[in-house]
């Protein structure tokens, strides 16, 4: 097992490094001057440029530059805003939570409805309820989020009022942050009213963020159940006369997980990419409207240090999503 | 079954195309999907002619006039108009043109080097491969719209370079597609004998290899300009692409955000439109997938 | 005699739509005693397998079982909810299968997969259970069956994963074992100890063995009574050493001349001719006509009835006589 751990972990680095020479040739093929762009500053006379050339280290030479990055990349030092002068990774430390928080209820949401539709359409094939969930999964999976997200909003606050507009939590609350998890933190605060401000926040944006995720887990179940169903080994559970819930529920579902783990795990660039277009929408403090924000105000070291992040992290989830896999899989985890 | 009697005899199996028309009618959904892909082509084509408006024309005398169907709609405005009294409709239909063009561009563009890549990596194998292989794998680590964003922010924004932010996001998986079927297909005995017949290696990749990936490749690209028009309106709202006065769907929806609470019909339409054609390209595309794949044949 | 075991009279099995039926078993009389061995024997598409899966209530819509009787120890299966016979599968009827590799759970160990079986029909502590199932482990004879335990089906042989099915069929000591198919897709070296094995099994515990194959040479060694399918249908029915030596259907005659044990000296081992009739190709008369080498006008025309009595049975109009021929006046030119 520990050797399967390493040797997936291992392929992982020549990824990282790919991706941080995406990300440091980035800065370098924005048109116009790279001095400009790192420090934020217009018109300077040629005295303070040929300064700023030099603290930059624009003046070595290219792989001396990239390797100079690597290695502040590997000590954590990003780099500084140019907006607030604060460092990237405090920035985005501070806000990842948030982002977290929204794309781990948007996945709750999607498993908690996509699964069960999933394995009752192919339960129920070729009837009115498997053309429905099909149906709607497939303009779940064609949605604009961001205008889904209008739509929503359209509804359950414009018209209904159930739920605010936009931020984490109501003004009038102002929690410590603890764990950074505003329903936590709401929780942990005390005060009366807290966590269904932060719960009635959440809801819509999850929703929305959850849409696709959710169609595409009811597509792969629904496929992987149907296929699993066929198989000799649930026959053997029948004629052991196990209960139907057994055999739908423990023979055949453990074995349709399997590649619907794999989708999961995938959908996690799908949250981030959707969380850009959801957090801007809701106003939600976290990494993706702090990215839109950040190219609008053209503050490329967020940008830089943003995407290298993200991607950094979805790497690091694929990794731990392929050893799931092994656990989950059997035959994966002896093979040697 | 012999070639020649293949061809000689007058029962032969039904044309290629003709079977492959038969499998694809089965699919109630993917001819639906095809008639409004072709729908939405027509309504490009000639949006001049059916659009009852220029689609910039402000009407000042009728800013954010509700559909025709609502107190206070006008049959001058179907689908009302917008805060700058433009006609929704005409935009709506110009719309379309950019949208199918973004696509149009985006996959073609993409397709080529995507394509040329793959046959590259997949002919000449070694560091090449190792090189092109791990650089689709890179990009393909980073969701499509987080790249396409990096890209813009890099690029700046515009229609243009929205374009070329798309190609390159898709670039990958033509890539990809491209590269596994020369592999599979080199190994096969047929490309050997026209190697040992003399071809040369252009000829063997594009009469022997390129012919024989045609089919997934067809299926990706149409798949692909459905997330060509999706990743695009993303990119239009969040002011990355299209910029205005263009009506493009993405673009409208951004500047409508603030009647949201006043004025629902600014809102609605522009990404019902959205929704539609990508819709109509992903049900194409699934039963392209299902009547092409010979392995799903019966 | 005594009560039989199951009684299975007229069993028809339908797929397809209403209006337009594929029969799979068409009228199918079928009675096992206690702790008998009976063969069913018959080429790929007779229906033999899916008397089987009817039996166990394994036939799934759009698949239509029905029977004037279909029953076990006295209780109609048909007539039971799902739950009172699901009661009864696994624990009073047991099934093995043709794949044993493909017939294990990939996704769990045998352990579990055995433990379940006794915990659902039986139950028990943990620690009983757990030394139950080594035991039957041990009984099917597998070698250091303590780390079998632990073992997931993938890294199994055959031979072993056919021994894991069948201490799982074992584990609650049903009284009818169906086991279809169970030596084919094992090595040919190992087909006869998993026989011996079912068949000393069977004899410990008294229990009756429907065995289902298609190859009568497996009969001839373990079987007491025989039934032969064709098409749907039961073609002959008997004792298995009156049927060897001397076959009363055209069917059964030419399934023994084809053993290869019985061509012996010959250039060429003997065939029949063709396949069994598809669900749009049945022919008029005789199912067996087109097939058959005695075939004459009324077998074009008549389908004909099974008869006999309760040990023997035959449906031919031309039923063999001892030496071999065709009987009851037969005569190709009529």
């Amino acid at each position: 097992m520990f050797g399967f751990f390493l040797r997936r972990a291992s392929l992982i680095i020549p990824t990282f490094i790919g991706i941080t020479l995406l990300v440091f040739s980035l800065i370098h093929m924005i048109p116009g001057d790279a001095v400009e762009a790192m420090s934020g500053e217009r018109g300077m006379d040629a005295a303070r440029y040929a300064r700023l050339v030099h603290q930059l280290g624009l003046d070595r030479p290219l792989y001396v530059q990239y390797f100079d990055y690597l290695g502040h990349v590997l000590q954590g030092d990003l780099g500084h805003s140019i907006v607030t002068q604060e460092s990237v990774l405090h920035e985005f430390l501070a806000l990842f939570p948030a982002t977290v928080e929204l794309s781990f209820c948007a996945m709750l949401i999607a498993l908690a409805i996509g699964l069960p539709a999933g394995i009752l359409a192919a339960l129920k094939r070729n009837t009115v309820f498997d053309y429905a969930v099909m149906g709607v999964s497939l303009t779940g999976y064609s949605m604009p989020i961001f205008w889904w997200a209008l739509l929503l909003i359209l509804l359950f606050s414009v018209t209904l009022g159930w739920t605010p507009v936009s931020g984490r939590i109501d003004i009038l609350f102002d929690l410590p942050p603890v764990t950074g998890f505003m329903l936590i933190d709401s929780l942990l605060s005390g005060e009366p009213g807290a966590f269904r401000s932060a719960l009635s926040h959440l809801i819509l944006p999850a929703i929305a963020l959850g849409t696709i995720p959710l169609a595409v887990v009811a597509r792969m179940t629904r496929s992987a159940m149907l296929e699993v169903l066929r198989e000799d080994y649930v026959r053997t559970a029948r004629a052991k006369g196990l209960s139907r819930f057994r055999v739908v529920g423990i023979h055949a579902l453990r074995n349709a997980l399997i590649p619907v783990v794999t989708v999961i795990g995938l959908q996690v660039g799908t949250l981030l990419a959707g969380a850009i277009l959801t957090e801007t929408i809701f106003s939600w403090p976290g990494i993706g409207k702090w990215l839109v924000e950040a190219i609008h105000r053209r503050d490329y070291p967020v940008v830089q240090g943003g995407i290298l992040l993200s991607a950094t992290i979805i790497i690091v989830v694929n990794l731990a999503v392929d050893l799931l896999y092994g656990v989950i899989n059997p035959r994966i985890r002896h093979s040697s | 079954m012999s070639q020649a009697a293949t061809v000689a005899a007058p029962a032969a199996p039904p044309h290629p195309l003709r079977e492959f028309w038969i499998h694809f009618r089965q699919n109630r959904g993917a001819v639906i999907g095809l008639a409004a892909v072709v729908v939405i082509a027509l309504l490009a084509l000639c949006a001049n002619l059916i659009a009852p408006h220029s689609p910039i024309a402000q009407f000042r005398d009728a800013t954010l006039v509700p559909p025709a169907w609502q107190a206070g709609g006008s049959a001058r405005f179907l689908l009302g108009t917008d805060p700058v009294g433009r006609d929704m409709l005409s935009r709506l239909i110009h719309g379309t043109r950019l949208s199918l063009l973004i696509g149009l561009v985006s996959v073609s563009l993409s397709l080529v080097l995507g394509v040329t890549l793959g046959l590259i990596a997949g002919y000449f194998r070694g560091v090449t491969e190792i090189a092109i292989m791990r650089l689709m794998d890179v990009m393909l680590a980073l969701p499509s719209l987080l790249l396409a964003v990096a890209i813009v922010a890099v690029l700046g924004p515009g229609l243009v370079n929205a374009m070329y932010a798309i190609a390159v996001v898709m670039l990958p998986h033509y890539a990809r597609q491209t590269r596994a079927a020369v592999i599979a297909e080199m190994a096969k005995d047929y490309v050997n004998a026209s190697r040992i017949a003399g071809a040369g290696t252009l000829r063997i990749m594009f009469d022997c290899v390129l012919p024989n990936c045609t089919a997934p490749l067809i299926v990706q690209a149409t798949l692909g300009f459905s997330s060509a028009i999706l990743d695009a309106a993303a990119l239009g709202f969040l002011g990355l692409g299209a910029q205005p006065p263009t009506p493009e769907w993405g673009s409208m929806l951004a500047s409508a955000l603030e009647f949201i609470q006043s004025a629902w019909w600014v809102v609605t339409f522009p990404g019902l439109a959205i929704l539609l054609s990508v819709l109509a390209f992903n049900l194409t595309g699934d039963g392209l997938r299902d009547a092409l794949d010979p392995k799903l044949k019966r | 005699m005594m009560r039989p075991l199951l009684d299975i009279r007229d069993l028809r099995v339908e797929f397809g739509t209403e209006q337009m039926p594929v029969t799979a078993v068409d009228g199918l009389d079928l009675v096992v005693a206690p702790g008998e061995v009976v063969g069913i024997v018959g080429e790929s598409g007779s229906g033999k397998s899916v008397t089987s899966l009817a039996v166990m209530g394994l036939i799934d819509y759009p698949g239509r079982v029905s029977a004037q009787h279909l029953r076990f120890d006295g209780r109609d299966l048909l007539g039971m909810s799902d739950s009172g016979r699901r009661g009864l599968l696994g624990k009073d009827i047991a099934m093995i299968f043709q794949d044993p590799m493909s017939s294990l759970n990939p996704c769990f160990t045998v352990a579990y997969q055995l433990i379940e079986t006794l915990r659902v029909h039986q139950g028990g502590s943990k620690t009983a259970l757990r030394e139950r199932a080594l035991a039957l482990l041990q009984q099917v004879e597998i070698p250091d069956a303590q780390r079998r335990l632990n073992a997931y089906p993938h890294q199994l042989s055959g031979g072993m994963s056919q021994r894991v099915m069948v201490a799982m069929a074992i584990a609650c000591n049903p009284r009818l074992l169906i086991a279809d198919e169970p030596t084919t897709a094992l090595d040919v070296t190992v087909q006869a100890q998993m026989l011996e094995l079912l068949l000393q099994l069977q004899r410990e515990r008294g229990m009756a063995l429907m065995l289902i194959t298609h190859d009568l040479s497996v009969i001839a060694q373990t079987a007491q009574r025989v039934v032969v399918m064709y098409a749907g249908q039961v073609v002959e029915t008997g004792r298995v050493p009156d049927i060897f030596k001397a076959p009363r259907h055209p069917y059964t005659q030419a399934l023994l001349a084809a053993l290869p044990e019985r061509n012996l000296g010959r250039e060429r081992l003997q065939a029949i001719p063709g396949v069994v009739p598809g669900q749009y190709d049945r022919p008029s008369g005789c199912l067996l006509h087109p097939r058959c080498a005695y075939a004459a006008a009324p077998c074009r025309a008549v389908r004909p009835a099974l008869s006999g009595d309760s040990e023997a049975q035959v449906r031919c109009h031309f039923a063999l006589d001892p030496t071999g021929h065709p009987g009851n006046g037969w005569d190709r030119t009529a």
